[in-house]
């Protein structure tokens, strides 16, 4: 018997750590020999804390735990008795259905191991086929059949850009240097996407072998992990895992007796969006301000410190190992005609599920959110989807049935991004949505050009006012004019996709801008300075509750008659409508 | 050597080792002291300006005193939908202080943060770096009690 906990930062946010303290005390006391063993997130973070029971080839999970419950169910295991309370999620057999079932409709292939092993224990990773593939290439493959074999499973860029990998592997080959790099960028910063995190906190080896495989056929001695300082645990269970990989000599001098010598080390950002950009990131390794240069030349050409450098992305270098496990071609089986193999997608906002979930690429907008997510939290109906953070844009109800691939999702004005997906519901304000995501790009703008400073800040300046109640006729056609500058004159992806959530606000969601602007109404009720609060006087049964929960005061009234706002005062705090019972629900928002 | 100049001398050869050697400041003291910076150009043998240039540049460095528990919010659209303005209303109520300050007794500073990536459990806050999800206004009392 093995008992699992989700021990991901998610997991240990959610209580994880107090559920193991709880069952290992229990443990101890009825002095049980059961294995315990810490996992990273398997993505099904609105579970947690959560614990697996292996038991007779099935598992036995139990979500949302508190550690008396955890104790519980743990002290009755010595009799071999699992018991099937409301904590008990499903029974599965763990050969035949945990990826098919569990996970219905996903395929885990990046994922294959997050929520399984224990991240801490390299020698979990080797029993489930860890540096096999490394071990493979080194001995049966030359560098080329390696490269032909990721260009047979079609793998693209998973950071946002879709970029082929193996032709940024093939161009780093190919430039002539007797020193090259291989830079694993885990400076995941888009709002909404956490996969890489995730990732890294749950199987890091299968990070590492991926970049000594990309070393291996680009002939690179060096790795770097560019990771984000805010992710500590994923820092720190890299570096155990790199320590190890070096004991176990994955890493190092000639490694399975090979000709083949390679290192890793890890730098730590330190909180710059820009920094997710190429040349910005190996600005940032360099120890300078992390600003972007032009392209070319390419880093493949001219990289980390001038030398040929190939910069993958973690969900990418993740891919790697069961490409060459399973060869290219089961990969390109996997997803649609231009975009092969699967994504994770991390579910946030509205979301019933939030979490993450690794689908074949091509899967419908509507499976994704309404099969694998839950749909809608709470009684609201949904709007809209956030794709690629700040640098995405916003799909409405009536585009659901998009398929999720690069070329489908770019063609409504959104972009792939990393993977997060912001779920809104009708109480969310989409021209208050974009005013806040052009309030990141605005402030993560490195500076360097013109367009992108200005330009953000100009429209972020149109859109406060628009917010604000103050919108002026012409800003709708400003805006636009604004962000074709900032998009076609910008150096880099950050400021050439900054505009794309006000485009596609814009886009599909026009008629909430006039109503803004003209009609001096903001429809989702979010915008303070364009909503106000009455009291309904047929509803009203002049209790008085608000007004004694009022913060400023501004209710008056008499008991058993109806109470009034005083609207010159009134802070749109929206206390008063919290607080009216919900019998009466007599405070009115218009 | 001064204090500082002991943090930064382990990284002084490595290449591009200044941000980490600002990481080994901010470790020890929550902040980059401002005095370091200077020290830390020396050591690098480059300019001040140069120096204070990436120490400002990455929101993750501060200048200047922090609280011991630097609280971070979320300010990020996730968090946002989901309601951060008002765990940032209960927080300042809480501590008296607005977004940006430090306590007068030098225990809290309330920070904004962009996306600390975990947006499974919206709104999210970190103390010291750990992250604490699903917070709710009604919630913040009892974190900050934790911090003694």
């Amino acid at each position: 018997m093995i008992i699992r906990i989700g021990l991901g930062s998610c997991g240990i946010a959610a209580g994880g750590l107090e559920v193991w303290d709880a069952i290992q005390k229990v443990l101890d006391e009825q002095a049980m020999d059961i294995q315990m063993k810490k996992t990273g997130c398997a993505g099904m973070c609105h579970y947690e804390p959560l614990m697996d029971v292996l038991h007779d080839g099935r598992q036995y999970s139990y979500v949302n735990l508190n550690p008396a419950a955890a104790a519980e169910i743990v002290s009755s295991l010595g009799e071999g008795h699992l018991p099937e309370n409301k904590y008990l999620l499903s029974i599965k057999d763990i050969d035949k259905d945990i990826d098919s079932d569990l996970f219905s409709g996903q395929v885990r292939i990046a994922l294959r191991n997050c929520g399984r092993i224990d991240p801490e224990a390299i020698e979990d990773y080797i029993d489930s086929g860890g540096y096999q593939s490394l071990r493979r290439v080194l001995l049966d493959m030359t560098a080329a059949e390696c490269l032909e074999e990721i260009k047979t499973s079609g793998l693209r860029g998973r950071g946002g850009a879709g970029f082929p990998t193996w032709f940024k592997w093939k161009a780093t080959r190919d430039a002539i240097d007797d020193i090259k790099y291989v830079v694993c960028n885990a400076d995941e910063g888009d709002p909404g996407a956490f996969m890489d995190r995730s990732l890294l906190e749950g199987d890091p080896h299968s990070i590492i072998e991926g970049l000594a495989i990309a070393g291996y056929a680009i002939g690179a001695g060096q790795g770097i992990i560019y990771v984000r300082a805010e992710y500590p645990l994923a820092v720190k269970r890299l570096e155990l895992a790199i320590e190890q990989a070096r004991q176990k000599s994955y890493l190092g001098n000639n490694i399975f007796g090979s000709d083949f010598s390679f290192d890793l080390q890890i730098k730590k950002g330190a909180g710059a969006f820009v920094c997710g950009e190429e040349t910005a990131l190996l600005a940032s390794l360099q120890g300078e301000r992390g600003m972007p240069h032009l392209k070319p030349p390419f880093p493949s050409e001219h990289g980390y410190w001038g030398h040929p450098t190939s910069i993958n992305n973690v969900e990418t270098l993740a891919n790697i190992p069961w490409i060459i496990q399973n060869g290219g071609q089961a990969f390109a089986a996997v997803g649609s005609d231009q975009s092969k193999g699967t994504k994770v997608f991390a579910l946030a906002g509205k979301i019933k599920y939030g979490g993450l979930v690794e689908v074949p690429m091509g899967m419908p907008l509507r499976d994704i959110i309404y099969d694998l997510g839950g749909g809608i939290r709470g009684d609201g109906a949904f709007k809209a989807v956030q794709l690629g953070g700040p640098s995405g844009g916003c799909i409405p109800a009536s585009l659901l049935d998009t398929p999720v691939d690069y070329e489908s999702i770019t063609s409504t004005g959104a972009i792939m991004g990393s993977g997060g997906m912001v779920v809104m519901d009708e109480s969310s304000c989409m021209v208050d949505l974009a005013r806040f995501f052009l309030d990141f790009t605005q402030k993560e703008s490195c500076g360097k050009c013109v367009q992108c400073r200005l330009g953000t800040k100009r429209m972020l300046e149109i859109l406060e006012r628009i917010c604000a109640g103050q919108g002026r006729k012409g800003d709708i056609e400003r805006l636009e004019s604004i962000a074709l500058h900032v998009k076609e004159s910008s150096l880099c992806g950050l400021g050439q996709s900054a505009p794309n959530p006000v485009l596609t606000t814009l886009k599909y969601f026009r008629d909430e801008y006039e109503a803004h602007i003209y009609e001096q109404t903001c429809p989702a009720h979010q915008c303070k300075a364009l909503i106000h609060y009455t009291i309904d006087p047929e509803k009203c049964k002049g209790c008085g509750l608000c007004a004694r929960a009022c913060p400023v005061e501004c209710i008056s009234g008499e008991r058993k008659k109806p109470f009034v706002i005083d609207q010159s005062r009134c802070t749109r705090c929206g206390t008063c409508v919290d607080i009216c019972p919900d019998k009466w629900n007599a405070v009115q928002v218009d | 050597m001064s204090d500082y100049a002991k943090i930064i001398s382990p990284y002084k050869d490595l290449p591009g080792g200044i941000i980490e050697a600002y990481h080994a400041l901010q470790n020890k003291y929550n902040y980059i002291p401002e005095d370091a910076i200077a020290v830390a150009a020396d050591m690098f043998d480059i300019s001040l300006s140069q120096a204070y240039g990436v120490a400002t540049f990455y929101s993750y460095f501060k200048i200047g005193p922090r609280g011991r528990y630097v609280i971070r919010i979320c300010e990020s659209a996730p968090c946002h939908v989901a309601g951060a303005d008002d765990v940032i209303a209960a927080l300042e109520k809480e501590l008296g202080i607005s977004m940006g300050e430090t306590t007068e007794d030098g225990k809290f500073t309330l920070e904004f943060a962009e996306c600390v990536g975990q947006c499974q459990g919206t709104p999210v806050i970190t103390i010291n770096s750990q992250p604490y999800v699903n917070v709710e206004p009604e919630k913040v009392g009892e974190i900050l009690a934790a911090c003694k």
